[in-house]
C-alpha cells in the first residue's frame, strides 16, 4: 500500500510539486533513510509503514469515510470514485454497460433518461463529496495522491486530473460562473457520471467507458466524489478538500486554479452541484463530445491533463487550454440554460453513449457537450486528425454535433446506437480516448464487443468522471488517461530516487531499482540485480499464503550478464585440484551464507543444514563473531557472485575441454544469392573473424572456425593453412549427414587467414549463377554437429538461412501456414514444431555442446516455429530479417552478427539452481534443454540469455533465516577453460502479505507472465491463456485489496504501489502480437517473438512490452541526458514534434505533419515534410549540433539493447504510421486490443467479481 | 611330329589358337574317353603385324540363329553371287557391294590366309576412352607421393582426348570435379553407405531427382557438360589435375593407435562404377583402383580396423573363420557384374606389405578383364613400371588395350561349346551351339570381356555331340568361328573374326593320328585352367583330389605344387593374384607359371636351361629363374664369394664380370616385356631371398636323402614335400594298378 510507494511518492512529489516536497520530504526522508539503510530491509518496511501511515494511512483513515477512500485510495481512486456512486450505480453501470446493453443498459437507458434527474442529483451530491475528498486527498496528500495516482492508477491519477481539469476549467469559467463552473467541473461531471452511471451510465456507459473509462474513473473520483460525497460526507469534503485542492492544485496545476479549485469547488459541490452540473453537463458535454471531440474540444481536457501531470503535453496545453476554456465558458452558459435533468441526461448520453447519444443530446445539449468535448478533443485529437481545425473545430463540430444531438433524445438515442451512434460515439470516443476518432470508434466497437459488461460498468463511472474532468461534463466520459498510473511517472521517480546512490546488495530482501534506472551495484554478498531479479523479494512463509496471493515467485537469472565498466567482473577463485568446496549433501558451493563452526573446522550448509568438514587446505580461524578471519579476502565468502575454476571432474569425460569452435553455415540457394546476402556475409566475415571472443585483450582467440555453404546439398571447405587454395567438399548425401573432413575444416584464423580470405572471396562468385532454389536445414545442423563431434569440442553454429527447407532430406518441412486456424483451438499447433526431428536433433546438439544461432532471411513463410527449435533448445539466438533488402537491412543484420559473434559466452553449460529448504525451483523458462528436472543444460549461454526460474513452497519458511538461492553455472569459456559461476541471493520471508506486496517488482512479474503465457500457448488456445493471465492478475490484486488495503468501498480499485503498473503492462502482454495477433502479423513473426521473449531479461521485456517514446523537440545538446519519456499513447503526440520510439527490436522516428522547418532541416536536411524519405534507415549526417546529438542518442539507445534496432522514419498520416501506432500500447490496437483505460476498467471489474 | 609342331605353331601365329587335339574324335563317346576335352586356348586380339583391318563390315549369314561371318571355308558360287554358310549351310546372296566378286577378285575374307580378319565398323559417334582413377589416400606419405607422381606421369601417357576422372578415398570417398577454377571441388560420400547408381548420380547432380522439375528440359539429353564435371578430356584438365594430384593430402582423419586407417574401398568402387554406369554406359572405360591396404569399413569391408584382428588367412578361411569374406566377395561380385554389363573394366593396383583384400576384390578384375597388380609399395619400380606398361603402345602407336569386347563362338553341328575360362562374363546367349555340359563359364555362346589386351587368352571347352552311330563322312571337318567385337583403343569399333577347322577322326581306326595331334602344352594349360577354375569355386582338397584323378593320366607335378592350386605358404591375396594371371595369360606365359624356367650360367659354356631341380643348384653357377611373377638371379656359393671378393672389378677377370652380367641382361629382357612386371630378386647362396628359388625346385635332395645322393652336386632342400622322383614312383604304381 503506502509502504511501497514511498519512494515513488517521494520522487513524484519532489519532482512534480516543489511545494509539495516539503510535506513529503520529511516523511520521505525518514522513509528513505531507512530504506537505503543497508542494514535491514525490515527497517524499511517499518519506516515505510510508518511513513505510509502518515501519508496514506492518515488519508486512509479518513478514507473509510469518503475521504479516506480518496486519499489513500487514490490508489483506489477508481474504486473510490466509483464506490459511492459506482457501487450502486457504477457497478450496475458496469454491468449495464457491457451487459447493460443487453440487460439493463438499454432499458435502463430508456427509463433512466427520465429518472436521471433524481438519481443524478442524488448521485452528484455524493459524488461531489467524493470528488472533493478525492481532490482533497490528492491535495492533502499530494504525495499520496501522486503515489496513489501512480499506484492507484485511475484513482490517483484521476483525481488530480479531474481536479486540474477542473481547475483549469474553473479558472476560466469561473470568471463568468464561478460557482457554476466550480460546480461544473466538480459537480457537473459528477452528476453526470453519477447520473449516467445509475441512469445513463447504462446506455452511455458502455461506449464512454471505454474511451473515457479511465478518465471517467478519475473524473468519477473527482466528480463522483463530489456528487456522491456531498450527501455522504459533506463534512469530509470540506476538510479534505481544502488541503487536497490546495495541494492537488499546486502539484498538478499549480498556477491555474490552485486556489480557484478549492474555492470554486466547495461552492460547487455544496451549492449547486446538481443544477450546475446538470446545466453544465448538458451544455458542455453535448457540444464537447460530439463535434469538438474530433477537433478541439477534447484537447482542452487532455491538455489540461497533460499539463498537470506530464511534461510532454504541456506544449499542447497552452494552446488548447484557452480554447477549452473559452469553449467552456461559452458552453457553460448554455448548460445552465437547459434544465438540469435533461441536460444531464443528454450529457451523459453524449458522453457516455456517444453512439446512442448523438440523437439524444438534442440540439441544445448536444451543442454544449460538443463544445465541451471539442475542448478535450483538440489536445488529443488535434494532432492526428484535423490539424488546423482544432480552432475552428469546436464551432464546426458543435454545429455538427448539434445536428446529431437534437435528433437523439437521450437514453433512447443511447440505446439506439444504430443511426446516431456514430456521431455520438465518435464524439465521446474521441474525447475519451485519444481524440482519435477512429480509435475511439474502434475502441468503442471493441469495447462493446470484447468487454461489453465491463466497459459498461466503467462507463458509468467514466461518465461521471468524464464530465467532471472535462471542463464540462460532456467530455468526461472516460477515465482520464493522465489520472491512471503512469509508467513514465514510476520510471522517472525511480530514476530520481535511486540512481544517485549505488545499490548495495548486502541487505537481504531489498528491492533493487527498476531496470530503467541506471545505477551502480556494489556486491556485498548477494548477486547483483543485473544477474538476478526476482518477482518478489519477500517470500510468503507458507505455501498457503503464496497460493492466496497468486504472486508467482520467480527469479530472472542472467548468469553471464555484462556489467557496466565501473563494476568489477566476478572474481575467479581456484580451490585447487580438489575443486570448489561444497556441501557434502546438497552440493551447494561455498558461499557467504555457509556458517563456520568448531573454530573453523567445519561449516554448516545454509541450504540443507548439513555439516561438512573444511578441507585442511581451506581451513581458517574464526573471529569472535564466528566469521572466518579471511572472510573478506575470499570472494566466495563475501560476495554474491564469483567464479570457480573447475577441476577435471567437472569436465566431460573427465578431460579438459578443447577450445570451442565456430562453424559458419551459409545458405547459397538462389534467393540468398540474389538478395546479395551471400556476398554481404562473406565480406563481413573477413573482418569479423579477427574479432572472435578471447579471454584476454591480447593474443589470438583460441576459437577455431569452419565454413559450410549449402543449398540442397552441403559444401564443406578445407581451409588448411598449407593449401594454396581452399577445397570444396560437396556432400550430397543429406539423408545421412556426415563431416567429410576433419583436419582442415576447423582451423585457427591466424594460421589459415589467407586461405580463408580466398575462400570468402570466391564463395559469392562460385554461386553467382546458381539456379538452385531448394534448401535443406536439418542436415545443415547435423553437419555442424558432426563437425564438432569429430573435433571433440563444443561450439556454436551460425546458420544463415533463407527459405523453408523443402528439399528431400531429414527435417524436410511443408508449408503449413494456415491463417484459418488462428483463433481456434488448433492455433497452438502452429507454434509447435511441425516434425519431431528437430527436437531430437536439439538433444544431440546439447549433448555435444553445440549451440545454434540462426539468422533467417525469409521472403515467405519459413516455419520459424519449427526452424527455431534447435536454436531454442541449445541456448542459441534467433534473428529474423523478413524481406531482406541489403540497402535497408544490411546494417541491422551486420550489427547483430557482429555482436553475436563477439559476445561473451560460455559453452556446454549446465546450470543448477539450489535453494534453501522450504522452496524449490519447479519451473524454468528460457532457451535451454532439460533432461531431468533440475539441470538446465545449455549448449551455449551468452551474456544476453536469461533464464526465468519459478519457485514453489515445499515447506514452511522461517522469517529469520529467509530464503537462499544459489545459481551455479558450469561452462567452458571461450578459451576452453572450465569454469563455475556462482550467484547467491538471499531474500526475505514474510508472514504478512503486505510485505510481499511491498517488496515485489512489476517488471519482473511481467517478464514471468509473458514467458509463462508464451509457453502456455503451445498447449492452450490463446484466448484461454489470456483469460488465465487476467484472472491471475486479478487474483493478485484482489488478494491485496482484500488483505492489505484498508477497508473501502468495493467500487474502488486499489492497487498495491509496487504493482500499480501491473494492469498497464499486463495489457501490453495481452495485446502483444503473440497472444492477440492482428491480421497483418504473420505466423512466423509470432513464433519468432515468442521465442525471443522466452529468453529476455527484465529490461528487455519491459521495453518490449512498453516501448520507450521520447519526444525530440528539445534535446540536451551538450550532455547525454535523454529526454523524459512519454506514455505510449497517440493522444500525446503533437503534430509539431518529432518522437523517437523503441522497443528493443525496432526504432521509429515519428514526424508530426506540422513539424517546424527548422527541426526538419536539422534532422533530415530538408525543408518540406513531404520530402522526407520514408525509406530512410539512417539519418543524414548533418553537421548540426541537433543532428549530431540525435544520432548520438540513437547510438546510445542502440547500445543498450542486445539487438540492433533498425531505424524507421514514420511520417504522420503516412501508411507506415499504422505500424507505428501498433506500439502505442496504451491505445486501442486496431485489431481489438484494449486501451489502457479500458483494460483497467476491465481489471477492476474482474477484481470486484473476485471480491464479491 | 614335325608337321604337327609346325601346324600348331602356324595356327597359333595366325589365329592365336592352340587346341588340345588337332584331330577331333568324331563321336561323343570317344571324345569323353580322351579325358582331355576338345578345347583350345584362344587369344582374340593376338597381335598380327600382317593383318591390316579392312574398312568394311562383315557379311553375315542370313539365318537368324546363325549369323556366321563369311569366311574362307565357305563355298562360294561366284557366278550366282551366292555363298553357303559352312555352319548352317544356308545359301546367302552376296550384298550389292560384292557385285564385282569373281574367282580372281575375291574379298580378303575369302582368302585362306585370312582365316583371321579384322573389320572396322562405323557405328555411331566414336566414344572416347575413359580412365577413372580411384585412389586410396590412406597411404604412408612416401607411398602416396610415389603414387601421385605415377598418376601425374600417367596423364602424359593417356590419349589426349581420353576422359579422365579422379576419385579419392579414405574414410570418405571424394569424387573430384575437374573443370572448376579456383577452389578445388569434390563431392564427398560416406564410406559406409552403399548407394544405387541413381542415387549417386543424383547426389553428383548429374540428374535431377525424381521427375525433372517444372522448368527443366526432359532429363534425357545427358549432355556432356554435366558428366564432364567429373570426367574431362585429359588435354583440357591435365594442368588442373596435375595440381589436384599434387595437393592430395593423406586422409585427414586421425588413425588411433592400434587401428588401421578406415578405408572405404568398397564404396569408392561402387561410386566409380555408378558414376560410369550413369554417364557412359557401354563405353570403354577403365576404373583403376590404387589401394594400399584392405578395405576396413562399409560394404566390401575385408577386415575391421582393429589391428589386433589380423586379416583372414587360408587357415581362417578353411575354418570358416573369415567373417567378412563371403559378404565382401558377394559385394564385389555384384559390383563387377554391374561394371561388366556396362562394358567397364576395373584394374586393381594393390601395393602393400600386407594383404589388401585381393581375394575378395579379385572378381572385379576377373570378371571385367581388368588388371591386377600386386606389389609391396607404390614406391617400387615393380609398380611404377608395371603401371607405365599399362599404357604401352603397339607398333601402330596405339594402346595395347581394347574395351567392351564381346566374343561369340559359332560351331558346326557336331560340336558345341561348353564354356570358357578367362577374364570374361557370360552374356547368357543361348543358341544351337551351346552345350548343356558346362565347363568354366558356360551356358552361353557369347562372353563379354570388358578389358583386353593382345595377350589376353581364353580357354574354351567344347563338347563333341556327334553320336557314335552317326559317322561323319571321311574328310569331314568341323569348324569353329570366333567373332570378337570390341572397341579399339583408338575408339574405333572393330570386329575380328577367326574361323578354324579341324578334321574329324574315328578314334577306333585313327587313334594314332589323334594321339599324334595331341598338344601337350596346350592341354596342360587347359587342364590347369580347369583346375584353377575349380579351385576358385570349390574347396581346396576336393580340387586336388579331382586333379589327382586326372593327373594320373597327365603328369603335372609342377602344377600340383604351384601356387595356383596349393595355398600353402601363400596368402589368400597371393593365390588370387596368381590365379588371376594364370587364367588370362597366353600359353607360353602360362607354362612358365606352371613350370618355372631355370637357366644356368657358367664358365663351362653358354647359358643353358637346366632342370628345375635341386640338383641344378651348384656352387659355381649363376641361376636365373623365371616364374612369371618372380625373376630370381641366384649366385652359387663360389660365385658369390668371388663377387664379394671383387674379382669382377679386376681387369684380368673381365670374363667373370661378363658372366655376372649375362643373367642380368637376360633378366632385363624379360622385365622389359612382361606384364605385370615380375618381382626382381638378386640373391645368392645362403641369402634369405634364395627361398624363392628353393621353394620352386624339385626337392630331389632333401635332408632325408641327402647322403644317399652323393655330395658333389646340388643343394639340399629342407622340405617334406615329395620329390619328382617319389612322385613318379607313386604314379607308376598307380598307373599300373588302376589300369586305365
Amino acid at each position: 500500500m503506502n509502504m511501497n510507494q514511498q519512494r515513488h511518492m517521494a520522487s513524484l512529489y519532489g519532482q512534480l510539486q516543489p511545494g509539495y516536497q516539503g510535506y513529503p520530504q520529511p516523511a520521505y526522508a525518514t522513509q528513505y533513510a531507512p530504506y537505503n539503510g543497508p542494514t535491514s530491509g525490515y527497517q524499511q518496511g517499518t519506516l515505510s509503514s510508518g511513513y505510509s501511515p502518515h501519508t496514506t494511512f492518515p488519508s486512509k483513515a479518513p478514507a473509510p469515510d469518503a475521504n479516506s477512500d480518496l486519499s489513500c485510495p487514490s490508489l483506489l481512486d477508481q474504486g473510490s470514485v466509483c464506490p459511492p456512486p459506482t457501487l450502486g450505480a457504477p457497478a450496475s453501470a458496469y454491468t449495464q454497460y457491457p451487459q447493460g446493453r443487453l440487460q439493463n443498459g438499454h432499458p435502463a437507458m430508456s427509463t433512466e433518461p427520465q429518472r436521471p434527474p433524481i438519481s443524478q442529483l442524488y448521485v452528484p451530491g455524493t459524488q461531489l463529496a467524493y470528488q472533493q475528498p478525492q481532490y482533497s486527498a490528492p491535495s492533502t496528500s499530494a504525495q499520496q495522491l501522486t503515489n496513489r495516482l501512480s499506484g492507484m492508477q485511475i484513482g490517483s491519477a484521476a483525481p488530480p486530473l479531474s481536479g486540474s481539469s477542473y481547475v483549469n476549467q474553473h479558472c476560466v469559467p469561473s470568471p463568468s460562473h464561478p460557482p457554476a463552473s466550480a460546480v461544473f467541473t466538480s459537480s457537473v461531471t459528477p452528476t453526470f457520471s453519477q447520473t449516467s452511471s445509475p441512469n445513463a451510465s447504462l446506455t452511455h456507459g458502455p461506449p464512454e467507458n471505454y474511451s473515457g473509462a479511465l478518465p471517467l474513473v478519475q473524473r468519477s473520483l473527482s466528480s463522483s466524489s463530489s456528487s456522491s460525497q456531498p450527501p455522504v460526507s459533506g463534512t469530509a469534503l470540506p476538510s479534505l478538500r481544502p488541503p487536497v485542492s490546495g495541494t492537488a492544485l499546486p502539484s498538478s496545476r499549480p498556477p491555474v486554479s490552485a486556489t480557484a479549485l478549492p474555492s470554486s469547488r466547495p461552492p460547487v459541490s455544496v451549492t449547486a452541484p446538481p443544477s450546475a452540473q446538470a446545466l453544465f453537463s448538458t451544455d458542455a458535454p453535448l457540444p464537447s463530445t460530439v463535434p469538438p471531440l474530433f477537433e478541439g474540444p477534447i484537447p482542452l481536457i487532455h491538455s489540461s491533463y497533460p499539463i498537470r501531470l506530464s511534461p510532454g503535453p504541456q506544449a499542447q496545453v497552452p494552446s488548447s487550454p484557452p480554447v477549452p476554456q473559452a469553449a467552456f465558458g461559452s458552453v457553460h452558459p448554455p448548460p445552465s440554460q437547459s434544465p438540469l435533468p435533461v441536460s444531464l441526461v443528454q450529457q451523459r448520453f453524449s458522453a457516455t453513449q456517444p453512439s446512442s447519444f448523438p440523437p439524444p443530446p438534442p440540439p441544445s445539449t448536444g451543442y454544449l457537450p460538443h463544445t465541451g468535448t471539442v475542448a478535450r478533443i483538440p489536445s488529443m485529437q488535434v494532432p492526428p486528425q484535423l490539424p488546423q481545425q482544432p480552432m475552428l473545430g469546436p464551432p464546426l463540430s458543435q454545429a455538427n454535433h448539434i445536428p446529431p444531438p437534437p435528433p437523439a433524445p437521450l437514453g433512447i438515442s443511447g440505446i439506439m446506437p444504430g443511426s446516431q451512434p456514430v456521431p455520438g460515439q465518435g464524439s465521446p470516443m474521441q474525447p475519451a480516448q485519444h481524440g482519435y476518432q477512429s480509435h475511439q470508434n474502434g475502441a468503442f466497437g471493441q469495447m462493446k464487443g470484447p468487454q461489453p459488461g465491463y466497459p459498461g460498468s466503467y462507463p458509468g463511472q467514466e461518465n461521471f468522471s468524464g464530465p467532471p474532468s472535462a471542463p464540462a461534463p460532456p467530455p468526461s466520459k472516460r477515465l482520464d488517461p493522465d489520472s491512471i498510473p503512469s509508467p513514465i511517472q514510476v520510471i522517472e521517480d525511480d530514476k530520481a530516487n535511486r540512481s544517485s546512490e549505488p545499490f548495495s546488495t548486502g541487505v537481504r530482501g531489498q528491492v533493487p531499482p527498476l531496470v530503467t534506472t541506471s545505477f551502480q551495484v556494489k556486491d556485498q554478498g548477494n548477486a547483483s540485480p543485473r544477474y538476478i531479479r526476482c518477482t518478489a523479494y519477500n517470500v510468503p512463509c507458507t505455501a498457503d499464503m503464496a497460493k492466496q496471493t497468486q504472486v508467482p515467485l520467480a527469479a530472472m537469472i542472467k548468469p553471464l550478464a555484462e556489467l557496466p565498466p565501473d563494476e568489477a567482473p566476478p572474481y575467479i577463485v581456484d580451490h585447487g585440484e580438489g575443486g570448489p568446496i561444497r556441501c557434502n549433501r546438497c552440493k551447494a558451493y561455498m558461499c557467504p551464507y555457509m556458517q563456520f563452526m568448531d573454530g573453523g573446522q567445519r561449516f554448516q550448509c545454509a541450504f540443507c543444514s548439513c555439516v561438512t568438514e573444511v578441507p585442511s587446505h581451506y581451513f581458517q580461524h574464526l573471529d569472535h563473531t564466528g566469521k572466518r578471519v579471511d572472510c573478506y579476502e575470499r570472494p566466495e565468502l563475501s560476495l554474491g557472485t564469483y567464479e570457480f575454476c573447475a577441476s577435471v571432474e567437472y569436465c566431460k569425460n573427465s578431460k579438459p575441454p578443447q577450445p570451442p569452435a565456430y562453424v559458419f553455415l551459409i545458405d547459397v540457394s538462389y534467393s540468398s544469392v540474389k538478395s546479395g546476402l551471400v556476398s554481404i556475409i562473406c565480406k563481413e566475415l573477413k573482418t569479423l573473424l579477427d574479432n572472435l571472443p578471447r579471454e584476454t585483450v591480447e593474443g589470438e582467440s583460441k576459437i577455431r572456425v569452419g565454413f559450410v555453404t549449402y543449398n540442397k546439398v552441403l559444401h564443406f571447405y578445407n581451409v588448411k593453412s598449407v593449401l594454396a587454395q581452399p577445397q570444396m567438399l560437396v556432400v550430397s548425401d543429406v539423408a545421412d549427414m556426415f563431416v567429410p573432413l576433419l583436419d582442415g575444416f576447423l582451423v585457427r584464423v591466424a594460421e589459415s587467414r589467407t586461405v580463408i580470405h580466398s575462400l570468402l572471396d570466391q564463395i559469392p562468385a562460385m554461386f553467382a549463377d546458381t539456379q538452385e532454389t531448394e534448401t535443406v536445414f536439418g542436415p545443415v545442423i547435423q553437419a555442424g554437429l558432426e563437425a564438432l563431434k569429430a573435433a571433440d569440442c563444443a561450439g556454436k553454429l551460425f546458420i544463415f538461412h533463407s527459405s523453408l527447407p523443402m528439399a528431400t532430406g531429414p527435417g524436410k518441412l511443408k508449408n503449413r501456414e494456415d491463417r484459418k486456424l488462428i483463433g481456434t483451438d488448433k492455433e497452438k499447433s502452429l507454434f509447435q514444431p511441425q516434425v519431431s526431428f528437430y527436437g531430437n536433433l536439439a538433444k544431440e546438439c546439447v549433448a555435444q555442446g553445440c549451440c545454434v544461432d540462426l539468422f533467417l532471411f525469409p521472403n515467405q513463410y519459413v516455419d520459424v516455429a519449427t526452424l527455431g527449435v534447435v536454436p531454442y533448445f541449445t541456448g542459441g539466438s534467433l534473428y529474423k530479417y523478413t524481406y531482406f533488402q541489403p540497402a535497408a537491412d544490411q546494417e541491422c543484420f551486420l550489427q547483430d552478427l557482429r555482436r553475436d559473434m563477439r559476445k561473451h559466452m560460455g559453452f556446454d553449460a549446465v546450470m543448477r539452481v539450489r535453494t534453501s529448504t522450504g522452496i524449490r525451483a519447479t519451473d524454468f523458462f528460457g532457451s535451454f534443454y532439460m533432461s531431468n528436472t533440475t539441470d538446465i543444460e545449455l549448449a551455449g549461454l551468452d551474456c544476453d540469455k536469461t533464464i526465468t526460474v519459478e519457485f514453489r513452497h515445499d515447506d514452511k519458511l522461517n522469517e529469520d533465516s529467509g530464503a537462499l538461492i544459489q545459481c551455479a553455472v558450469l561452462y567452458t569459456s571461450c578459451s576452453g577453460q572450465r569454469r563455475l559461476r556462482v550467484h547467491n541471493l538471499a531474500i526475505n520471508c514474510c508472514a504478512q502479505l503486505a510485505d510481499l506486496y511491498r517488496n515485489c517488482e512489476t517488471d519482473a512479474l511481467i517478464n514471468y507472465f509473458a514467458k509463462y503465457a508464451y509457453r502456455s500457448i503451445l498447449s492452450n488456445p490463446t484466448k484461454v491463456v489470456r483469460d488465465s493471465l487476467i484472472n491471475q492478475c486479478a487474483q493478485i490484486l484482489a488478494c491485496y485489496r482484500k488483505n492489505c488495503a484498508s477497508p473501502s468501498s468495493a467500487g474502488q480499485l486499489i492497487l498495491p504501489e509496487c504493482m500499480k503498473l501491473l494492469p498497464v503492462y499486463l495489457n501490453c502482454v495481452l495485446k502483444s502480437d503473440v497472444l492477440y495477433p492482428g491480421a497483418d502479423v504473420s505466423l512466423d513473426e509470432r513464433a519468432y517473438l515468442r521465442q525471443l521473449i522466452s529468453c529476455m531479461d527484465v529490461a528487455e521485456s519491459h521495453v518490449f512490452f512498453y516501448p520507450r517514446l521520447l519526444p525530440l523537440q528539445k534535446l540536451d545538446l551538450e550532455g547525454e541526458n535523454l529526454p523524459v519519456a512519454m506514455r505510449d499513447s497517440e493522444e500525446r503526440l503533437s503534430k509539431g514534434v518529432v518522437y523517437l520510439l523503441e522497443n528493443g527490436l525496432q526504432l521509429f522516428i515519428w514526424v508530426g505533419a506540422s513539424i517546424q522547418q527548422e527541426l526538419l532541416l536539422s534532422i533530415f536536411g530538408t525543408t518540406a515534410f513531404g520530402q522526407i524519405d520514408p525509406n530512410l534507415t539512417v539519418l543524414p549526417l548533418l553537421d548540426t549540433s541537433y543532428s549530431r546529438r540525435l544520432r548520438r542518442m540513437i547510438e546510445s539507445i542502440r547500445a543498450q539493447r542486445s539487438r540492433y534496432m533498425k531505424l524507421m522514419v514514420v511520417k504522420q498520416e503516412d501508411r507506415m504510421e499504422l505500424i507505428f501506432r501498433h506500439f502505442l500500447v496504451e491505445d486501442k490496437s486496431n485489431n481489438g486490443g484494449l486501451s489502457y483505460v479500458d483494460f483497467l476498467c476491465h481489471m477492476h471489474k474482474e477484481i470486484r467479481q473476485l471480491l464479491s | 611330329m614335325a608337321t604337327y609342331q609346325e601346324f600348331i605353331q602356324q595356327n597359333e601365329d595366325r589365329d592365336g589358337v592352340r587346341f588340345s587335339w588337332n584331330l577331333w574324335p568324331s563321336s561323343r563317346l570317344e571324345a569323353t574317353r580322351l579325358v582331355v576335352p576338345v578345347s583350345c586356348l584362344f587369344t582374340p586380339l593376338k597381335e598380327r603385324l600382317d593383318l591390316p583391318p579392312v574398312q568394311y563390315e562383315p557379311v553375315l549369314c542370313g539365318r537368324a540363329t546363325c549369323r556366321a561371318v563369311l569366311n574362307p571355308l565357305c563355298q562360294v558360287d561366284f557366278r550366282a553371287k551366292i555363298w553357303a554358310c559352312n555352319f548352317c549351310f544356308q545359301r546367302n546372296p552376296f550384298p550389292p557391294t560384292y557385285a564385282g566378286i569373281s574367282d580372281v577378285n575375291q574379298p580378303a575374307e575369302l582368302m585362306p590366309q585370312f582365316s583371321t580378319i579384322e573389320y572396322i565398323v562405323q557405328r555411331g559417334p566414336p566414344t572416347p576412352l575413359i580412365f577413372l582413377y580411384v585412389v586410396d589416400i590412406c597411404l604412408e606419405e612416401e607411398d602416396l607421393q610415389a603414387l601421385k607422381e605415377s598418376l601425374q606421369m600417367s596423364l602424359s601417357l593417356l590419349p589426349p582426348n581420353a576422359l579422365v576422372g579422379l576419385i579419392t578415398f579414405g574414410r570418405m570417398v571424394q569424387v573430384h570435379e575437374l573443370s572448376c577454377e579456383g577452389i578445388a571441388k569434390s563431392y564427398v560420400f560416406r564410406g559406409t553407405k552403399d548407394l544405387s547408381a541413381k542415387q549417386i548420380q543424383e547426389m553428383l547432380g548429374l540428374i535431377k531427382p525424381t521427375v525433372a522439375g517444372p522448368q527443366g528440359h526432359p532429363v534425357a539429353p545427358q549432355d556432356a557438360h554435366t558428366s564432364c564435371r567429373f570426367l574431362q578430356p585429359v588435354q583440357k584438365v591435365d594442368m588442373n589435375l596435375t595440381d589436384l594430384l599434387g595437393e592430395l593430402q593423406r586422409d585427414p582423419w586421425p588413425v588411433a593407435q592400434g587401428k588401421r586407417p578406415l578405408r572405404s574401398t568398397g564404396i569408392a568402387l561402387s561410386i566409380a562404377v555408378g558414376l560410369l554406369e550413369g554417364t557412359f554406359p557401354n563405353t570403354g572405360a577403365r576404373v583403376m583402383l590404387f589401394t594400399g591396404g584392405p578395405p576396413t569399413q562399409g560394404p566390401g569391408m575385408v577386415v575391421g580396423d582393429e589391428l589386433k584382428t589380423p586379416i583372414r588367412s587360408w587357415h581362417d578361411i578353411q575354418k570358416d573363420n573369415a567373417r567378412h569374406l563371403k559378404k565382401a566377395t558377394k559385394y564385389y561380385e555384384a559390383l563387377a557384374n554391374r561394371a561388366a554389363v556396362n562394358g567397364h573394366c576395373i584394374d586393381i593396383y594393390a601395393c602393400s606389405l600386407d594383404q589388401t583384400g585381393l581375394l575378395e576384390m579379385k572378381c572385379c578384375s576377373n570378371l571385367t578383364g581388368g588388371h591386377i597388380v600386386m606389389g609391396d609399395s607404390f614406391n617400387t619400380s615393380l609398380f611404377k613400371q608395371t603401371f607405365q606398361r599399362v599404357f604401352s603402345k603397339d607398333f601402330n602407336n596405339e594402346f595395347r588395350m581394347a574395351f567392351g569386347a564381346t566374343m561369340e563362338v559359332k560351331t558346326s553341328r557336331e560340336l558345341k561349346v561348353s564354356g570358357a575360362i578367362g577374364p570374361c562374363v557370360s552374356l547368357n546367349s543361348k543358341g544351337p551351339c551351346v552345350s548343356e555340359n558346362e565347363m568354366g563359364i558356360g551356358g552361353t555362346s557369347q562372353w563379354k570381356i570388358c578389358g583386353m589386351n593382345p595377350s589376353t587368352t581364353l580357354a574354351l571347352y567344347f563338347e563333341v555331340v556327334n553320336q557314335h552311330n552317326a559317322p561323319i563322312p571321311q574328310g569331314g571337318r568341323g569348324a569353329i568361328q570366333f567373332v570378337t567385337q570390341y572397341q579399339h583403343s583408338n575408339t574405333q569399333r572393330r570386329i575380328r573374326v577367326t574361323t578354324i577347322a579341324r578334321n574329324w577322326a574315328d578314334a577306333q581306326s585313327q587313334i594314332q593320328h589323334i594321339e599324334a595331334s595331341f598338344d601337350q602344352e596346350a592341354s596342360a594349360v587347359l587342364m590347369a585352367r580347369l583346375g584353377v577354375f575349380r579351385a576358385e569355386s570349390e574347396e581346396g582338397p576336393d580340387v586336388l583330389r579331382w586333379l589327382d584323378r586326372q593327373l594320373i593320366r597327365l603328369f603335372m607335378f609342377h602344377l600340383r605344387r604351384s601356387p595356383f592350386l596349393q595355398v600353402f605358404n601363400n596368402s589368400p591375396d597371393e593365390s588370387s593374384y596368381y590365379r588371376h594371371h594364370f587364367i588370362r595369360q597366353d600359353l607360353t606365359q602360362s607354362l612358365i607359371m606352371v613350370q618355372p624356367i631355370l637357366y644356368s650360367y657358367s664358365f663351362y659354356g653358354p647359358p643353358e636351361p637346366v632342370l628345375l631341380d635341386s640338383s641344378s643348384i651348384l656352387a659355381d653357377r649363376i641361376l636365373l629363374m623365371d616364374t612369371f611373377f618372380q625373376l630370381v638371379i641366384y649366385h652359387g656359393e663360389t660365385i658369390a664369394q668371388w663377387r664379394k671378393a671383387g674379382y669382377q672389378d679386376m681387369p684380368e677377370y673381365e670374363n667373370f664380370k661378363q658372366l655376372l652380367h649375362a643373367p642380368l641382361d637376360d633378366a632385363q629382357e624379360i622385365l622389359q616385356t612382361r606384364f605385370p612386371m615380375p618381382r626382381y630378386i638378386d640373391t645368392e647362396h645362403g641369402g634369405s631371398q634364395a627361398r624363392f628359388l628353393l621353394s620352386k625346385v624339385n626337392p630331389s635332395q632333401t635332408h632325408n636323402n641327402l647322403y644317399a645322393w652323393g655330395q658333389e652336386s646340388g643343394a639340399p632342400i629342407l622340405t617334406d614335400d615329395v620329390s619328382l622322383q617319389v612322385f613318379m614312383d607313386h604314379l607308376k604304381k598307380l598307373a599300373v594298378s588302376s589300369a586305365a
